[in-house]
């Protein structure tokens, strides 16, 4: 088992005191599988995902990753985990505006360690960016950035591809044909993905569908 | 890892290389000013410090004659009988053509190794280099003195300039004063049992070491003025670093939160964006000095007439680059980056993970950040007032400025917001409420630069203010002791006595300068001797006077002393001052003496002589109709050249190029300056024009053209500048006075009255205007041009 998340708790300070987020969440996931989570804006679909992707710390529960306590690790560790063994794609893509489209996707193999200059141009390729490797971030339209962030994470061959609302910002069209492409990248690299969408349609496409009501899974 | 994140950071400056550039180049501008000012200061005191090595002043005691310029050589000879470890200095002027030499001889068998030959370069022991007949001095007097000297001359560059070392007997031959002695040095190591020097020589003062070495406190006045130039314009300069390299860490907080969120630990992050900081400050400090060696190498033939003028002190011309102001410049830029960017880093340090990537807008944006600023200038201008008001030396009056300045600055952008919401509120049409509301949106982002401009100007309105009221009181104190119609300085006293005759029975009023070096009140000072007459009644004014002053001069009933001398003895008007072992005197008045560091009092021509009766005069004033019919007279009747008489004009003219060379300074460095913080106006704009755009599309969108849009972004600065330039005067006043009533009396010992120069203020402001409006020219352009497809993008999904 790749991912085991065990009652998992969080709650933020508000305005009007302290607002539970999760409620002792507990969920797993299997290498090369795919999970869609579902739940209303504020539901806590966010915070899961950055709590198992070592982006913030629980009060409450564990979150092993092969294995290993994402929740007990030192802010070091938890770097080290994002490096090596998970991979985000933002909804805002999050691509580094002064850097080529040809850095931006090796980047995050470069920090890994992992850098492969053959598998980076397959990418590319397999995504259509070729024309595009010489340009900026700001000289490319939402979809092909939102390509350009997915090229960057699976270059780093994470063991676990963590996605937030990846197609949040695109028109339908371009978020079908991205969507398709990342899932069959992904069927490829047996790399593990656990999605946050709004949408029931994309969400029909994975493996595993879970919900997120108030905190808690259904 | 680490090359993968130094890649990612330092994309950003390939992408955005103009922000590369104004970093750079504001870094070692500021760098340049600071580092010009210093090589300019190392020079001249390199110069003072050979000057004194040569002389052997400062670090001996010296026995100096009580009266007249020389002592007789028996005096040396008994001096060493009776076992007193002395060794014999002469000294004085040779004139080569338009030049004029220091003549230093010394004895190379007793002299001692800190003095004279000491400072040469290679010169171990000084009986191995000074052999009969050789002569040491700078490479460019050596040249001159190879074509006119018989010796044999060699240059050495650790000679002072314009003077020559050799042997004693060289410089007697030269000198034409065989068995004279100027005066001895005084071996620190003493047999035991020595006379007392009084007993073998009483008409010789023994000075101790350091009192001689005026050189230094003379110019201080004018370093300590450079320095406080230099140091303001290094804070202007780190205004423009703190806004570039804040901005610069601003746009950048999407991509660190992006290299967290892949995983670069925040550590690494910091050490890497610490890094990068402390390489561009290596840049540009070394960028800084060069820039700094050409501001010097341009300045410095005018600072060195500006010394030698007044002060007397020779500096070299020409500059030498020094290892300690290239440290110096370099610490100074990596401290100044350090201080600008560690608030930006601490907030990085600290930046959660998941905080918001968009624009948490300068921490002065929010109405938080802006009344903390205005709480902290109210604090610092507190400290100011207080530190003002109670005094208590140097270190206490630069604090004060330091506070006052640091306040001033910080309450800026209150002030700004405050007068353009006033300006909201009163304008009536949709457009002008637009404008003032949008300027106001705008004083957060140039804040920094407008806080630059502030310390610029009001740095410069004091320094001028101090330098320009410096000269009116300088020109009045020389009307004052410029009085004489015409100055004749006799060869000798031979001469002299002769001159005194042939002018007593032709001109109206003859003045002897009759004076001696004596001690006051513990301390060096010279004493003189007036002959009283109307001269002296109706030119000289007093700080402080009792009745008739020059009446109790001229009877022997009164003395009046100078205010350096008031001041360092705490004596006043009313008190006695012991001006001879068996007389006191009461202090009949106090007159100004500036640039001058020496204590002096004035007695009565009679009084004085009765104390000092081998003193005749060989100099003296006079006063007379036909200045011209008096010169040819004393050319035909008693031989006297005209470089024997100077009239007073001459003498005035003088003085006054010497301020126009002082001011040509003054001046370079307020427009080097004001050039400065026009260029901290320039990057902000530059800057944050990216960040214009989605402020200005919907204005676009809704029908105001791209080039009213630019015109309207050049008023605005403008505008702005108006504003800081109104706040600069009434703060460069303060600086000033601060500056001539605080810090002028606790480091020199004399106040300086202060005049205020409203025309040079209004001079001062319109260029301050015309900077910010040539700084804001190329954005305002830049915008006007905007792409309707760039401001289009603004209400774009996909943006």
């Amino acid at each position: 088992m790749l991912l085991q998340i065990e009652n998992l708790t969080k709650s933020y300070a508000g305005p009007d005191g302290i607002v539970p987020v999760l409620r002792g969440v507990d969920l797993t996931l299997d290498a090369g599988q795919s999970l869609a989570l579902t739940g209303e804006s504020g539901s806590g679909k966010s915070t899961l995902l950055h709590l198992v992707g070592g982006l913030d710390v629980p009060d409450g529960g564990r979150v092993l990753l092969n294995g290993q306590d994402v929740a007990a690790m030192d802010d070091t560790g938890r770097a080290a985990l994002r490096r090596t063994e998970v991979g985000v794609i933002f909804q805002q893509f999050n691509l580094i505006p002064s850097m080529t489209v040809a850095a931006n996707i090796a980047f995050h193999a470069r920090l890994s360690g992992r850098e492969d200059a053959g598998y980076a141009a397959d990418l590319t390729r397999a995504l259509g960016l070729e024309a595009q490797v010489g340009k900026y971030p700001e000289q490319l339209s939402g979809g092909q950035q939102q390509r350009v962030a997915i090229a960057r994470t699976l270059a780093a061959r994470p063991a676990l591809i963590l996605a937030d609302e990846p197609t949040g910002n695109l028109d339908e069209s371009t978020a079908t044909d991205v969507i398709d492409q990342m899932l069959s990248l992904v069927a490829d690299t047996r790399s593990a993905l656990m999605m946050v969408t709004h949408s029931s349609a994309l969400a029909a496409r994975m493996e595993r569908q879970v919900h997120l009501s108030q905190g808690s899974l259904s | 890892m680490m090359s993968a994140g130094l890649a990612a950071l330092w994309s950003h400056w390939w992408r955005n290389r103009l922000q590369f550039v104004t970093l750079i180049a504001g870094l070692a501008l500021a760098t340049a000013l600071w580092s010009g000012v210093q090589a300019i200061n190392s020079e001249a005191r390199a110069s003072y410090d050979a000057a004194s090595a040569v002389l052997g002043e400062g670090r001996f005691d010296q026995l100096i004659p009580r009266s007249g310029e020389a002592l007789p050589l028996e005096q040396y000879v008994a001096l060493r009988r009776a076992g007193w470890q002395v060794s014999p200095v002469l000294e004085g002027r040779l004139d080569l053509g338009d030049r004029r030499v220091r003549v230093v001889g010394v004895d190379p068998l007793t002299a001692p190794g800190g003095s004279g030959t000491a400072v040469l370069s290679d010169a171990p022991e000084p009986q191995e280099v000074l052999g009969d007949g050789v002569v040491f001095a700078a490479p460019d007097l050596a040249e001159v003195l190879r074509e006119q000297l018989p010796q044999t001359v060699v240059a050495d560059t650790g000679v002072a300039p314009d003077t020559a070392l050799m042997d004693i007997g060289v410089a007697a031959d030269l000198l034409d004063g065989p068995g004279e002695v100027s005066r001895l040095i005084v071996l620190q190591e003493q047999p035991r049992g020595v006379p007392p020097l009084d007993q073998i020589a009483p008409d010789l003062v023994r000075q101790a070491a350091q009192e001689g070495a005026q050189l230094g406190r003379l110019t201080d006045s004018f370093h300590l003025n450079l320095t406080a130039f230099a140091l303001l314009s290094f804070a202007v300069g780190l205004f423009i670093v703190h806004g570039t390299v804040g901005l610069a860490f601003e746009q950048r907080r999407p991509m660190v939160r992006t290299l967290r969120a892949l995983g670069m630990p925040l550590r690494n992050l910091v050490f890497l964006l610490a890094l990068e900081i402390t390489l561009f400050a290596v840049l540009a400090g070394g960028l800084g000095v060069l820039l700094g060696y050409v501001i010097a190498a341009a300045l410095l033939p005018d600072v060195a007439a500006t010394l030698e003028g007044p002060y007397g002190a020779q500096i070299s011309g020409a500059l030498q680059l020094r290892a300690d102001w290239w440290v110096s410049g370099i610490a100074i830029a990596i401290a100044g980056t350090t201080i600008a960017a560690g608030g930006a880093l601490w907030q990085i340090a600290r930046m959660p993970l998941l905080a918001s990537p968009g624009g948490r807008a300068w921490a002065l944006a929010t109405g938080r950040g802006r009344r903390l600023l205005g709480l902290a200038a109210a604090i610092l201008l507190a400290v100011a007032a207080s530190l003002i008001a109670t005094g208590g030396g140097l270190v206490m009056a630069f604090l004060s400025l330091g506070t006052l300045l640091l306040g001033a600055a910080f309450i800026l952008p209150p002030v700004l917001d405050a007068g353009l919401s006033v300006a909201q509120k009163l304008s009536r049409g949709v457009r002008s409420q637009w404008f003032w509301a949008d300027t106001r949106q705008q004083v957060p982002g140039l804040s920094l630069a407008l806080m630059a401009l502030l310390l610029a100007a009001a740095a410069n309105i004091g320094v001028s203010t101090m330098v320009s009221s410096f000269r009116l009181t300088f020109i009045e104190f020389l009307d004052q002791r410029l009085a004489s119609d015409l100055y004749i300085q006799a060869e000798d006293e031979a001469q002299g006595a002769a001159v005194e005759t042939y002018l007593l029975e032709r001109a109206n009023e003859v003045m002897p300068l009759l004076y001696a070096d004596t001690l006051l009140e513990g301390q060096p000072a010279e004493i003189y001797g007036a002959r009283v007459g109307q001269t002296y009644h109706s030119n000289w004014g007093f700080l402080d006077e009792g009745d008739t002053p020059w009446d109790q001069v001229a009877t022997g009933k009164g003395v009046i002393i100078n205010e350096q001398l008031a001041r360092r003895a705490d004596l006043w008007v009313g008190d006695s001052l012991t001006v001879a072992p068996d007389l006191a005197l009461p202090i009949a008045g106090i007159f100004g003496d500036y640039g001058n560091p020496i204590g002096q009092a004035i007695v009565g021509e009679e009084l004085f002589l009765q104390y000092y009766p081998d003193i005749r005069p060989s100099r003296f004033g006079i006063r007379i109709e036909d200045r011209d019919a008096m010169r040819t007279a004393l050319k035909n009747d008693l031989g006297l050249s005209d470089a024997q008489m100077i009239d007073q004009s001459a003498i005035k003219a003088f003085s006054l190029d010497v301020f126009e060379r002082t001011f040509t300074v003054t001046t370079a460095l307020n427009i080097l300056t004001l050039s400065v913080a026009g260029f901290a106006i320039l990057t902000s704009l530059l800057t944050l024009a990216s960040l214009r755009v989605p402020q200005l599309a919907p204005a676009w969108a809704m029908g105001i053209t791209r080039r009213e849009l630019g015109k309207l972004e050049l008023i605005r600065a403008v505008i702005l500048a108006t504003m800081t330039m109104l706040l600069a005067i009434p703060l460069g006043l303060v600086l000033a006075w601060v500056l001539l009533v605080s810090v002028n009396v606790e480091a020199f010992g004399w106040r300086l009255p202060m005049f205020v120069f409203p025309l040079d203020y209004a001079k001062l402001a319109l260029l301050g205007l015309l900077a910010a409006g040539l700084a804001a020219l190329w954005p305002a352009r830049r915008l006007s041009r905007t792409p309707p497809a760039d401001l289009l993008k603004v209400f774009s999904n996909e943006r």
